[in-house]
């Protein structure tokens, strides 16, 4: 396979989680295995409530799988633990600070303020076109500018993995259309290995490099689906008028309608 | 160009309209306030009612002027409004030290609940007695009684101030590498100031009743103190004019806080 030739970064390995109450044991993953190369654009589908976000709370560290691993592979070989940004469906920008304080949030916590930073997130603010917002309130910005700014407080922190959890989510579906693909290419550019959680077939198909298919709960691998797009332009709707754009969706339709019925 | 002129003049007479409104309620709340001076006077000297329970403005005015100049009555203020801000400051520095360890602590907050919550509703004048017997007559007492009225209701809305923060905000610190300390210095305690300066504000006026409620059994000095005083000797001109100067004082500390409030809003634009 073509994936092997790059080497890979992250490799889930029977991942297992429940959640527990009282009134018992809810099983939301289920020996969940795949892996993710150096630069790849993983996109992860599936049913609502089907465990999505645990999976990536569960890459994040945030929570400990039940049973499995995750190893994140230093992409240089150093020992050091990489670094893992995770960009949540709501931008929550402080509306206490303004757009800059709140892009230097992730800086201001692990104590990196460094001049050297900095200006890595200058930079990022002039290619977002946010450097003219940079003083200004979160909410005098459009939501297509906010989840900007959300992406530089990700980045400013340099992950060598990015997890992207339903981040257009809450745009309409015109800003959604610009925004998804406006990110997606700037995120491209900088190299970055990430995973998207989405329910949005369309937008998993257009955006990514592979497709992963989690069945209803408890979440398993259904399938794993290399995308190959033909793009003629990098408009955001030339992913989507793309002659292999029909069939991939086609399959993933009847991917997750299959068992749901 | 003669529907934008048009447009502003609409807009210039809603102002004009606002305004107009505004100066008719100012007034109404003059006139109401004069019209209650002026029904107590008259009353008063038409022997209507008595003025010796009674008083009348021209009395109680007369007993302020007479007691500021015997330099006995700025005293009583000043004792007054030195123990109220005293209780204040130590009501908001426990209650934000108590409920910022019930925050960090869930576990904790779960334990004291019952006891916050009985020792909010207690009838707090209950205790003033038993404060005389364990910390005596005078300015300690007082404080004791100022804080332990207003700091259960204190702790309880702050700390229901802080839980109230989105749970999401304290996951994206956790993304983005910090802790739980982070989490209450970067997004908890300036997410929750809103609703911590409105607690301020029903503080600063509960730290009075306790306070007025100390003097009443346990000083010798203080507005409090006039008022059991005065009604001890039936100087009720005295007891009435401390009344009125409570009002004031009240006032005043509402006043300060909402102008605080007002200016934080305005560097912080929220």
């Amino acid at each position: 396979m073509q994936e092997n030739k790059r080497p890979n970064l992250l490799e889930l390995k029977d991942i297992c989680y429940s959640y527990h109450s009282l009134q018992g044991e809810t099983n939301a993953l289920s020996h969940i295995s795949f892996g993710a190369s150096l630069g790849e654009f993983l996109a992860v589908v599936g049913p609502s409530g089907c465990g999505k976000s645990t999976l990536l709370s569960i890459i994040a560290g945030l929570l400990e799988p039940e049973s499995g691993t995750v190893s994140i592979q230093n992409p240089d070989g150093s020992m050091r633990r990489p670094r893992v940004g995770y960009m949540l469906q709501r931008d929550h920008l402080f509306e206490w600070r303004s757009v800059y304080r709140n892009v230097i949030l992730g800086l201001e916590i692990n104590h990196m303020l460094t001049e050297e930073r900095l200006e890595g997130v200058n930079r990022l603010l002039k290619d977002y076109d946010l450097e003219k917002f940079r003083e200004k309130r979160p909410s005098e910005l459009s939501g297509g500018m906010r989840q900007r700014a959300a992406l530089i407080r990700t980045l400013a922190l340099e992950p060598e993995l990015l997890l992207l959890d339903e981040p257009f989510s809450a745009l309409d579906y015109q800003t959604r259309l610009t925004v998804s693909a406006d990110i997606c290419r700037l995120i491209r550019r900088t190299g970055k290995t990430v995973i998207l959680i989405t329910h949005d077939l369309a937008e998993a198909i257009s955006l990514s490099d592979r497709v992963i298919v989690l069945s209803p709960r408890p979440a398993r691998v259904k399938k794993e689906l290399p995308i190959r797009l033909t793009l003629t332009d990098d408009s955001p709707l030339a992913a989507r008028n793309a002659p292999e754009f029909s069939d991939y969706f086609n399959v993933l339709w009847k991917e997750l309608n299959y068992e749901s019925k | 160009m003669k529907a934008n002129k048009k447009e502003l003049t609409k807009q210039e007479e809603f102002v004009r309209e606002h305004r107009r409104e505004h100066h008719r309620i100012s007034s109404c709340r003059l006139l109401l306030f004069l019209l209650f001076l002026i029904l107590w006077e008259v009353s008063a000297d038409l022997g209507w009612i008595d003025s010796f329970f009674f008083s009348s403005p021209r009395l109680v005015l007369s007993c302020f002027l007479s007691m500021m100049r015997d330099g006995t009555l700025p005293m009583h203020i000043g004792i007054t409004l030195l123990e109220t801000v005293l209780s204040f400051l130590l009501v908001f520095v426990v209650s934000l030290a108590c409920s910022t360890a019930l925050w960090y602590s869930p576990r904790l907050s779960r334990v004291l609940e019952p006891y916050l919550v009985v020792l909010n509703s207690l009838p707090k004048s209950a205790l003033a007695p038993l404060l005389i017997v364990w910390l005596g007559t005078g300015t300690r007492t007082i404080i004791a009684a100022g804080i332990s009225v207003a700091v259960f209701g204190s702790i309880i809305s702050f700390y229901t101030g802080f839980q109230q923060v989105d749970e999401e905000m304290i996951i994206l610190i956790r993304t983005l590498g910090g802790s739980r300390r982070d989490a209450f210095r970067k997004v908890v305690l300036p997410g929750s100031l809103p609703i911590l300066l409105s607690a301020t504000k029903v503080n600063i006026g509960l730290a009075l009743v306790g306070v007025v409620i100390g003097e009443f059994l346990a000083a010798r000095r203080g507005l409090g103190y006039l008022i059991i005083y005065g009604t001890q000797v039936f100087h009720l001109h005295m007891v009435i004019t401390s009344i009125i100067l409570l009002c004031i004082i009240a006032m005043g500390f509402y006043k300060g806080i909402q102008y605080v409030e007002h200016h934080l809003r305005i560097r912080r634009q929220i």
